[in-house]
């Protein structure tokens, strides 16, 4: 039984969310906006490495292993980026990426 | 051989402990660590001496040259290096000798001269760097090394006149000795190069091979490098810092501006005497009418002035001009007849170097009794300073030509090479000589005999220097008395081959008749209370009196050229170019950085969406150009 | 047409309508949910691929455990109220168009190339010890190093955002 799908069309499915992400990450000022934008990108990717590896090499793993410690990483950034903004929050009483615009101060 | 390196480790050493920790000590104890220090080189010296001139001569019957320390410093090539050693020759342990023992002298001098003064250890220690400096310059073994050491020598030269640094004047003089001299070692470094680029050596033998291709740039570098000894030694026209160089403490005039230093110009020539004499006898006789000229000159300028520390400076002047002369003079290395003037030259070195430190002295202890260098403040001193007196006077005689005393040996030899050479030339050195025995005792009178200043002498009496000053006076003029019959034919030649001194008794006599004459006229002119003739004189040929005080206006002449035309022809427009030009590009270049800074710094917002929105348009423009390419 | 393709295309435009309202929607809340609709989805290309562990990882921290963290944060920082902004037309107009120039430069590079198997087998599925065996493996395609650094990268995560988090004295 083949696989009916053509890769093709996995990876449209991707370039639309990677570029929604990009959308959003310029658009957007609330920092939370911002990380979800951020999010969308890097499932983006993620799927590109899993179809690119089940499709053209489907004997190897790598692509399936990256895609897997890119959630755990994902997960990582997240919860130092909330824990960040969370702060900021505690500081300037909003989340814009206005408000720091500055490194030190 | 192996001690002669603690000839200039010993000094070298007494110079760091008392640099480094000198303040901490007493004067004593300073003074004392300089002075036995020399004392061990002295006796090294003369140790190294005896063992030297005692050893075989070489079946050629010469002593020939040892090397008993050489190592490669700084190569260049596999031919072309530095070294750095220890050369024994006649010449080389002649100098040593006489180097150790004025030093030795002066060390011992300067204990009472120097006694009491704010920055003894300091003046010790710069001593102590001289003697090494100048100790290592007549080692040399190769003339990169001697040029080294010269220019050691001339900074401590520059410290020790200077050593009264809050005094302008002598902080004038200083400069101007170092200025002056720098300017003519530029001659000798270029000299130097031009030796050392087609000799493909910097030692004073180059291969028979390497002269024969050199041709005519042989004699250039030697003439070049003479204009460096000329600095230093003195020679007119670049004479003008010695007189100046006066305002250093009198034991310093002694060891460096009269015995030492500045006979170095002619330690260097007689150095490069054997290419001379082969490759470049013309420059030699170039060096020969330099010296008569400047002995000329020096000994016209002696004659009126009244600082007795200038007298004896245009007096050095004018016997380093002898020097020259008897080295210029040699047309060949047969010690006998044409390479004579050789021998006379290192004699006469050897003998000046005694007596003119003696004179040094003596004027030290003179200008200690009375405070002041001036003439009229002297007069019928010989009541006060007997022994001071009675070594002046041996020292005078020995200047003027007089046996038995040394000088007349040298000068005699000297003027029979001069005779040997031309008619003209010896007659000049005579008439010349003869001057030299008149303005020494115009000096000896007015300090010893003549009017006294009784009312300055009333309010302060003169008085004789203590032990530690005239036991160097004693022995200095027992060594002028001896001296002349050292045969120092034995140890130094153009060649090295023996050769006994006899007296030519027609040039003698004749000198001998020209000093008495001189002398006599001197007594005649200024050894009265009363001195009407030389007033007289001075009145009836006042400009070309003034213009002798006024030393011909050299020093005018040059601050005239450096002043006027190269600093107003040159300098000024290179001031201009450097501040116009160089600067305002300098400028340019800062202005557009910070203006380039100033319209980039608004990208650096801060805000993270505008560094992105960038990268992302740039990472979209580079894969358009790479898929269109 | 199988049940593969259909759920594929649900799939991928349920995805691409969710993407879509992510990035566009006025409340953040929605904003959050949409996304959440993402991440299922995504899980369920996982599973199409036959890569079921994956997926369940995916589920698991994306669904259960990051978008929880936005839905609380979100409460924290109050931030609805940033929502309402004003964007500078013309910003927005070329933000717009460098995505669409973007979008259609890597939709042109994956249309014009040849990609080789395109078509693979169905009804396969990865088994989980073969991925166990992976990632405590020391051998070559075996990944402990990998593994183990992530360990430590989620521990400095979690001490650094407790760190940063916590309230100052």
């Amino acid at each position: 039984m083949e696989l009916e799908v053509h890769v093709i069309h996995y990876l449209i499915v991707s370039t639309i969310m990677m570029f929604c992400g990009i959308y959003g990450f310029f658009t957007r000022k609330n920092l939370l906006a911002l990380l979800i934008s951020v999010e969308l990108m890097l499932n983006a990717a993620n799927i590109n490495f899993s179809v690119c590896n089940r499709y053209l090499f489907p004997d190897a793993l790598e692509g399936h292993f990256f895609s897997l410690f890119g959630i755990a990483i994902a997960a990582a950034e997240t919860a130092v980026a909330i824990a960040i903004i969370i702060n900021v929050y505690r500081n300037v009483k909003q989340v814009l990426t206005d408000d720091i615009t500055d490194l030190k101060g | 051989m192996d001690y002669t390196i603690l000839i200039l480790v010993l000094p070298m050493l007494s110079f760091l402990i008392l640099a480094l920790a000198g303040m901490k000590m007493s004067h004593r104890v300073s003074g004392l660590i300089g002075t036995l220090s020399l004392g061990a080189v002295t006796v090294l010296s003369y140790l190294t001496a005896f063992v030297y001139f005692t050893a075989e001569r070489t079946a050629e019957g010469v002593h020939s040259s040892m090397i008993p320390l050489n190592f490669e410093w700084l190569p260049f090539t596999n031919q072309l290096h530095i070294d750095m050693g220890i050369l024994l020759d006649p010449i080389s342990v002649l100098m040593l000798v006489v180097i150790s023992t004025v030093s030795f002298m002066v060390h011992i001098y300067s204990f009472g001269y120097m006694k009491g003064e704010i920055g003894f250890q300091r003046y010790y220690a710069f001593l102590s760097l001289f003697t090494f400096s100048m100790l290592g310059l007549v080692v040399a073994t190769n003339i990169f090394q001697m040029y080294v050491f010269w220019e050691l020598v001339g900074v401590s030269s520059y410290l020790l006149i200077g050593f009264y640094y809050t005094k302008p004047e002598a902080i004038a003089a200083s400069k101007k000795a170092f200025i002056v001299t720098r300017f003519a070692d530029l001659g000798f470094l270029i000299g130097i190069l031009i030796y050392g680029y087609y000799m493909k050596t910097f030692t004073f033998t180059p291969s028979e091979e390497q002269l024969m291709q050199a041709g005519m740039m042989l004699p250039w570098a030697l003439g070049l490098m003479f204009i460096g000894g000329a600095g230093k030694s003195a020679m007119f026209p670049l004479h003008i810092w010695l007189p100046d160089a006066m305002e250093g403490p009198t034991p310093v005039s002694a060891l460096i501006h009269a015995a030492t230093m500045v006979v170095a110009g002619v330690y260097l020539v007689a150095r490069m005497f054997p290419l001379f004499i082969a490759y470049a006898p013309q420059t030699l006789h170039i060096v020969a009418y330099v010296g008569m000229f400047t002995a000329f000159y020096a000994a016209s300028v002696a004659c009126v002035q009244s600082d007795i520390k200038r007298v004896l400076a245009f007096s050095t002047i004018s016997q380093i001009g002898f020097m020259m002369v008897a080295l210029g003079v040699c047309t060949g290395t047969n010690p006998h007849d044409t390479g004579l003037g050789y021998m006379a030259g290192m004699f006469h070195l050897f003998t000046h170097a005694m007596f003119k430190a003696l004179l040094f002295l003596g004027a030290g202890c003179i200008i200690h009794a009375v405070h002041s260098n001036e003439m009229n403040t002297m007069g019928g001193l010989r009541k006060y300073m007997p022994i001071t007196h009675i070594t002046f006077l041996i020292a005078c005689l020995a200047i003027a030509g007089i046996p038995p005393f040394s000088g007349f040996f040298s000068k005699d030899e000297i003027l029979t090479a001069c005779f040997n050479f031309s008619p003209f030339v010896g007659w000049g050195m005579t008439i010349i000589a003869g001057m030299t025995a008149f303005y020494m005792f115009r000096l000896y009178y007015g300090i010893f005999w003549g009017k006294e200043n009784k009312e300055l002498h009333a309010e302060h009496v003169p008085h004789e220097s203590p032990l530690t000053m005239t036991f160097p006076l004693m022995f200095l003029a027992l060594v002028t008395i001896c001296a002349g019959f050292i045969p120092f034919g034995h140890f130094v030649t153009s060649n090295g081959e023996l050769y006994d001194i006899h007296l030519n008794w027609v040039v003698a006599g004749t000198s001998i008749v020209v000093a008495i004459a001189a002398i006599a006229l001197a007594t005649w002119m200024y050894a009265r209370e009363e001195q009407p003739v030389p007033a007289m004189l001075a009145r009836r040929f006042s400009k070309l009196h003034r213009a002798a005080y006024k030393r011909f206006y050299m020093d005018e002449l040059w601050l005239f050229v450096t002043k006027k035309i190269i600093f107003r022809c040159v300098s000024a427009p290179l001031a201009w170019f450097d501040r116009h030009v160089i600067d305002q590009f300098m400028n340019f270049m800062a202005w557009s950085t910070n203006a380039a800074g100033e319209e980039v710094q608004p990208l650096q917002n801060g805000r993270i969406q505008s560094y992105t929105m960038w990268f992302f348009g740039g990472v979209i423009v580079l894969s358009i150009m790479l898929l269109l390419i | 047409m199988s049940l593969q393709e259909i759920s594929f295309y649900i799939v991928a435009a349920c995805i691409a309508v969710c993407s879509i309202l992510a990035v566009t929607s006025g409340k953040i809340l929605r904003a959050v949910t949409n996304l959440l609709f993402v991440l299922f989805g995504t899980a369920m290309f996982y599973i199409l691929l036959g890569y079921t562990f994956l997926g369940a990882v995916q589920l698991i921290v994306y669904a259960g455990g990051i978008v929880i963290l936005y839905v609380f944060s979100i409460l924290l920082t109050r931030s609805d109220k940033d929502m309402k902004y004003r964007q500078r037309r013309a910003k927005w107009l070329s933000i717009l168009l460098a995505s669409a120039v973007g979008a259609a430069l890597v939709l042109f590079l994956i249309l014009t190339n040849d990609f080789a198997g395109s078509l693979i087998p169905q009804g396969f599925e990865y088994p989980v010890h073969e991925i166990g065996k992976s990632l405590i493996g020391t051998d070559k395609y075996q990944f402990v190093l990998p593994f183990e650094i992530t360990g430590v990268l989620l521990l400095a995560c979690m001490i650094g955002a407790i760190l940063i988090a916590r309230k100052e004295k």
